[in-house]
């Protein structure tokens, strides 16, 4: 490998298979994990996607008791708990007087905890840190077919659910005093979340697949004002992070999700610091005014 | 005489506290009527009721087949830090039209065009709704309602914190509704804008006192023994036995339906 730095950004991707895998795999989940994430953030759910991230552990943990380390099974099981856990905590907010986030709290406590007893059941305490925190650079085709599906699935949802989505974020009781859908599209927005954090857990592990959702989004809102432009600006720093983390990852031999999951956050701290709605341009006094 | 809506025996309230206690009448389709009584009095929660966001914990309200309704709360559940323009919240009232999937077509956008400057906010459509005023946030909200066209609308305090140019052009609209003949029903605190603009009041204390021609409704008397009700919740008041309503009429106004007017058990 020579050295000039067109090399040192093509070159990985070009020479191994295993590179052009990890990229594949991290742009869909960038596609799909980005948007989602601007829905959670502009719900005030940011932490949701967190608690959520740490529910589907004893699926994933159950998947693997049984079949060892394998995609398919690790999954379904992490969307069984996920969806449970979503389904439980939305039931309780809507149902009762208890809000959401008390609900959530609550029921992804008690996965958690299921989970950890279950892998420690078994497994090693390698086997747990691979659960954790993923193989991005080891993605096979099942766990790629899987991300594509997923992928796809909350592309089409979104489309097909945007402008309830966009109006139970606005107004939930215009929403509600005009349509029944506000209810059963929030579900099926959980329902999303979790199989973008499924998706993501095979690449970059169940604690940090949640980062790709949040991070890329919320850097977002600081840059553009539109729900639309918002979602594409997460979905670009979402592709510009899976880049540089895997550069990262393979040039320094870095662990390749926490260097994905870290470029996203510099991304975030560079918009909160120079982004025109960031921290010093707003900040600036102003020499001029307009007249009106 | 159409009826646009029919009050059952009608209870609403919160935890097995009335807070609309056993309501009976209808409301005329066309009539414009304004919605009276202290805090407390249940105004905003007969509103809910309407609107079918609360539930009945005893008799109905039905409102006439096939009658769209638009509603526009007191206490909007809107988020004014989402990124959201004006255009954007005005046009959330095509969706009794286009619902969740269908294109907005050239006419939506006219009509868009049209309710905005209908309540005097021309040029507004890019605005960020976080930096409206709060009289420019409510004529979009009631350039919303236009927009969704419903033969009832309910309002509840539209005219709160509102300046007097700003009441004057939404009373226009309203009554612009009202010569539509669509059903209006407003809830309001201000009783000498009730008597100007109201031909109908319904005056509530909890219970209905007074219902009919609003200079009637607002009378004194009634005005006197609407103030007469306790707001706190008792909470060793005892279970209300139904088809036992003593003190639940109201004594001088005539509803009987054969009056051609309206109905009051």
């Amino acid at each position: 490998m020579s050295g000039t730095p067109i090399d040192w950004l093509i070159a990985p991707f070009t020479e191994f298979v295993f590179m052009q895998r990890a990229l594949a795999g991290a742009v869909m989940l960038s596609l799909s994990a980005c948007p989602v994430g601007v829905f959670l953030m502009l719900r005030r759910m940011s932490l949701t996607g967190d608690a959520m991230a740490h529910a589907i552990l004893p699926g994933a943990a159950a998947g693997f008791l049984l079949y060892g380390l394998q995609i398919v099974p690790m999954t379904i099981g992490g969307l069984i708990a996920g969806m449970v856990v979503a389904l439980s905590a939305g039931a309780v907010a809507r149902l009762t007087v208890q809000k959401e986030d008390a609900s959530m709290a609550a029921f992804y406590l008690i996965s958690l905890s299921l989970g950890v007893l279950m892998v420690s059941l078994r497994g090693s305490s390698v086997d747990l840190m691979h659960v954790l925190f993923g193989t991005v650079l080891a993605l096979n085709n099942d766990a790629l077919l899987l991300i594509a599906l997923s992928s796809g699935l909350t592309l089409v949802a979104l489309f097909a659910f945007w402008r309830v989505l966009v109006a139970e974020c606005l107004d939930a009781l215009f929403l509600r005093s005009v349509s029944k859908l506000g209810s059963p599209v929030h579900f099926v927005f959980l329902g999303l979340v979790v199989v973008n954090l499924v998706a993501g857990f095979q690449a970059l592990g169940t604690l940090l697949s949640v980062g790709l959702m949040i991070l890329p989004s919320a850097a977002a809102r600081f840059w553009v004002n539109r729900v639309e432009s918002m979602c594409l600006v997460s979905i670009s720093i979402g592709l510009v992070a899976s880049v540089s983390g895997l550069l990262l990852s393979y040039h320094a031999s870095l662990p390749s999700g926490p260097a994905i999951i870290l470029s996203a956050g510099a991304v975030y701290v560079a918009s909160v610091l120079l982004a025109p709605r960031g921290v010093l341009l707003s900040r600036l006094p102003r020499t001029a005014h307009r007249t009106a | 005489m159409t009826i646009c809506l029919t009050f059952h025996d009608l209870t609403l309230g919160y935890n097995s506290h009335p807070a609309v206690h056993h309501l009976d009448g209808s409301v005329r389709k066309g009539s414009l009527t304004a919605v009276v009584g202290a805090n407390g009095s249940g105004k905003s929660t007969l509103m809910k009721g309407v609107a079918g966001v609360l539930k009945p914990m005893a008799g109905t309200c039905s409102v006439a087949v096939g009658v769209s309704i638009a509603y526009l709360p007191q206490q909007s559940e809107l988020d004014r830090s989402f990124p959201a323009r004006v255009i954007d919240l005005v046009s959330l009232g095509l969706w009794p039209r286009r619902g969740m999937f269908a294109r907005h077509r050239a006419e939506d956008r006219e009509r868009l065009g049209e309710a905005l400057s209908a309540v005097g906010l021309e040029g507004f459509d890019n605005r960020p709704i976080d930096t409206l005023s709060g009289g420019q946030l409510q004529r979009a909200l009631f350039a919303r309602v236009l927009v969704q066209d419903a033969e009832l609308i309910l309002l509840d305090e539209p005219f709160n914190a509102i300046d007097a140019r700003t009441v004057t052009d939404l009373i226009r609209l309203v009554k612009r509704w009202h010569g539509e003949e669509r059903t209006v029903m407003v809830v309001v605190h201000d009783l000498d804008l009730v008597r100007q603009h109201f031909p109908e009041a319904l005056l509530l204390a909890r219970r209905p006192v007074a219902w009919g021609e609003a200079q009637e409704a607002l009378s004194a008397r009634n005005l006197l023994r609407a103030r007469q009700f306790h707001e706190a919740w008792d909470e060793d008041a005892p279970w209300c036995v139904s088809g036992h309503h003593h003190d639940h009429r109201y004594d001088e106004h005539s509803h009987d339906p054969r009056d051609g007017k309206r109905g009051a058990a």
